[in-house]
């Protein structure tokens, strides 16, 4: 395709734009409206809501960790509460956030539109989803509030089983019941994306987000089911004592691990690959260009999540498992780097020669781009068995997949959120501010998790709050950088509240982009389109686009 | 890039074949799905996607099962040889006759004869409930033998199986003690597979009483068929559970 024609930037005027009259969001009043809601989009404003509250819990835990890190003594709580934080911050923030973030949000809300659907599948199902990821959630609060849990988030035996007296069962159940969330999550997209798509919509005219959420979803299926069972066992043998992880009756503690990152390691994707959807869009948006490679960066997504069940045992390198298959499970790791790279390669062969410019989620993008590759290349090393037994268990570990969950996949949301603002609103952010907050955020983020790579690497294990005072200047850097950090994600809470109210009002394709959810009304109604579109383009089609603003006859929406 | 073609709509087979459903919109379908084909193709996909997530919450334990009995394989051997055949049997042949009455179900709601569909519903409740007669009927004697994993398990009976009037080769008392895990899986299976059947039999309670209102006897029959599925997939994990756990390596000697 030519891009001579479609690099010319050319934003709407936003003073001539307009609120409908009709939408989603005012098609129905009064709370009851919202809780027995069957629509995606409302689903996924529920979502919204209840994963940003978890969001700042689980913040709250890491700001008191870092508070204690501060100095080298134990000043602010005892080593017991220390274990608590640093087990709810991990609980919250994966099974609560990270794990739901992008595709219970951004996924509901966008892939019905963008495949030309007027809801999910099975709409039911999708609110039940939302349903338990409460219930699993006050589950988590109740295990917090009764005392918490402090078996670190992987919840290993025998300490989980044996020698801990907290809210085990209780917490694990909020988890068993939230992976069920995800489980009916993943199941209605993969539905929806093979049997709802538009008259025209092909499987390679998807815009890569729904193929990002695709591959994510296929994981949720398969790999949370086995967490749940290793749970339940879990439970059952602190309950009725039974003994398929207790060594004293024959078990193996070890078997607990293989379930569990058989399970956690492809969770990771789940939290990533949505990301990775979202950073495709606004690329190619803010490049004006079509992604490059689109058919590679699809089946990227798909690969990574193939290859992502096969790499488990790098948890447990330094378990005692054998020899032979950890130089295996080693090279598979490194495998998963590929397709990583490949889309890393061609989001930046869509910049070249694009007609970029630099609206708030083209920069979260950029973060993205250069903390994922750090957060990678950090896996690689750690997927390397001789570095895997130095580093592991230590802050480099800590810090290798913040670069990836927080450096990767929140950036990402914070993009996608901002992306696509306009759209689940009607009403634009601040630019100003939320520029601020971006940038605010990456300086944070770096500052918080650079000084932990070399904590790390020089020895500092994870897990204490009690450390030798030569650590404590780059402990002092990292709780700074908590506080830049903080300050960055309290920002778009507040201007994104300010701006529902007072924000510029957005009109239909405020980016002027190609995706079907900008060609409807912003913000949608009920049945999102009046009309099924018939769709006789690729995805990301600029000239189309262009060819079909000179043309348009305005409909009423 | 022609967009002429989307503002006229041409009427492409996909366009026809709605058109022609379109007459015939029962109350059951939902707005969002376009054809009740559609729908009725959706969930199924999504039931057997469900199935899916469960082959992968029973693999963890049928993992569990495959590891253990590799390591500790004469606990496993006196620990199974404890287990009724007799009972195990007539429980397998009550299951697939559940499900056969299923099926039959199945069919009745399809060609629309209420009165079938209810009695085979009715049936296929009863045979569930007789199927968790036996397994607590099983489950009471583990209890009564002190085989139930925990604190109060007793080995004796392997280590000593003479005392107990049986021809077994006695086990070393730490092999004894690894028929505790054995136990474990036992009833962490066959358990996880009871749990499955209530659910399913209250699942037939909601259906049947739904049937008996004739709400499957005009031509919708999704609910029936996708628990079919459902039911289907419970008789055929305890196919697996129960050459596993009953009739592997019956004779120690081989």
């Amino acid at each position: 395709m030519s891009t001579t024609t479609t690099t010319i930037v050319n934003l709407p005027d936003q003073r001539t734009a307009t609120l409908p009259k009709r939408h989603y969001l005012n098609n129905e009043d009064g709370l009851l409206s919202w809780l027995f809601t069957g629509d995606h989009k409302r689903i996924a404003i529920l979502y919204l809501i209840s994963i940003t509250f978890f969001f700042f819990i689980g913040g709250a835990f890491a700001g008191l960790i870092r508070l204690e890190l501060l100095t080298p003594q134990p000043d602010l709580m005892a080593s017991d509460t220390y274990n608590k934080m640093f087990s709810m911050h991990g609980i919250v923030m994966v099974f609560l956030f990270l794990v739901p973030s992008v595709p219970a949000t951004l996924g509901n809300f966008l892939i019905p539109i963008m495949l030309g659907a007027k809801d999910l599948a099975f709409p039911k199902i999708n609110l039940l989803s939302w349903y338990l990821y409460v219930a699993g959630g006050l589950f988590t609060l109740a295990a917090l509030v009764l005392g918490g849990v402090d078996t670190g988030w992987t919840f290993t035996t025998p300490l989980s089983t044996h020698y801990l007296n907290t809210n085990v069962v209780t917490a694990a159940t909020g988890i068993f019941i939230a992976g069920f969330a995800s489980i009916f999550t993943g199941l209605n997209f993969i539905v929806t994306i093979h049997r709802m798509r538009a008259p025209g919509m092909t499987w390679f005219r998807m815009p890569l987000f729904v193929w990002a959420n695709y591959a994510a979803s296929i994981l949720m299926v398969l790999g949370t089911p086995v967490v749940a069972i290793s749970l339940v066992l879990v439970a059952l043998e602190r309950t009725v004592g039974i003994g398929v992880f207790d060594p004293t009756k024959g078990g193996d503690p070890l078997l607990f691990q293989h379930l569990f990152w058989f399970y956690s390691h492809p969770a990771v994707y789940i939290m990533i690959l949505p990301g990775m959807g979202v950073i495709s869009e606004v690329i190619s948006t803010f490049s004006r260009k079509r992604v490059f490679g689109y058919t590679a960066v699809a089946f990227s997504s798909v690969a990574i999540a193939l290859f992502g069940f096969f790499v488990w045992e790098h948890h447990m390198f330094i378990m005692g498992v054998s020899n032979y298959s950890a130089l295996v499970f080693s090279l598979l790791t490194m495998l998963v780097a590929v397709p990583s790279a490949i889309k890393i390669f061609n989001w930046a062969f869509t910049l070249q020669k694009g007609s970029i410019t630099f609206e708030t989620p083209m920069i979260y993008a950029f973060a993205f781009m250069g903390l994922f590759v750090i957060g990678g290349m950090t896996g690689v090393f750690l997927g390397a068995l001789g570095m895997d037994i130095h580093l592991t268990e230590t802050y480099f570990i800590v810090a290798h997949f913040h670069y990836v969950m927080v450096g990767g996949m929140l950036m990402a949301f914070l993009a996608g959120i901002h992306f696509w603002w306009p759209k689940m609103t009607g009403r634009m952010y601040p630019e100003s501010f939320s520029k601020l907050s971006a940038v605010t955020s990456f300086i944070g983020f770096n500052l918080t998790f650079m000084p932990q790579f070399i904590l790390g690497y020089l020895g500092m294990p994870r897990r204490y709050h009690v450390y030798p005072p030569e650590f404590q200047v780059l402990n002092v850097l990292s709780t700074a950088g908590a506080t830049v950090l903080g300050v960055g994600f309290l920002l778009p809470l507040l201007y994104l509240g300010w701006s529902l109210k007072y924000g510029a009002i957005a009109g239909d394709n405020p980016w002027q982009a190609t995706g079907l959810e900008w060609q409807i009304q912003s913000p949608p109604i009920t049945e999102n389109f009046t009309e099924i579109p018939i769709v006789d383009h690729e995805a990301y089609d600029y000239d189309w686009l262009a060819h079909k603003t000179e043309q348009e006859v305005t409909t009423v929406g | 890039m022609d967009n002429a073609l989307v503002a006229t709509h041409h009427h492409t087979d996909e366009t026809a074949v709605h058109e022609e459903h379109e007459h015939v919109v029962l109350p059951q379908h939902r707005h969002h799905f376009e054809t009740e084909q559609q729908q009725r193709e959706a969930g199924t996909f999504g039931m057997w996607l469900f199935l899916l997530t469960e082959i992968m919450f029973f693999g963890g334990l049928f993992f569990a099962y495959l590891l253990y009995r590799n390591w500790y394989h004469d606990a496993f051997v006196a620990a199974s040889n404890q287990l009724s055949i007799p009972l195990g049997a007539t429980n397998t042949a009550i299951l697939i006759g559940s499900g056969f009455f299923m099926a039959l179900g199945v069919w009745a709601a399809e060609v629309r004869k209420k009165g079938l569909l209810v009695l085979f519903l009715v049936i296929t409740t009863v045979l569930g409930f007789a199927f968790l007669g036996i397994k607590y009927v099983e489950y009471h004697e583990k209890w009564e033998k002190h085989h139930i994993p925990g604190e109060h398990f007793d080995v004796s009976e392997f280590v000593n199986p003479q005392a107990y009037g049986l021809k077994e080769q006695p086990l070393a008392p730490d092999m004894a003690q690894k028929t505790q895990v054995f136990f474990s899986l036992y009833f962490a299976m066959t358990g996880m597979h009871a749990l499955h059947m209530i659910i399913g039999i209250g699942l037939l309670f909601w259906l049947t009483w739904r049937a008996y209102r004739g709400e499957f006897s005009s031509g919708y029959v999704a609910p029936i068929e996708n628990f079919g599925l459902y039911w289907h997939f419970v008789d055929i994990v305890w196919i697996f559970l129960f050459p596993l756990l009953y009739l592997i390596n019956r004779h120690p000697g081989s």
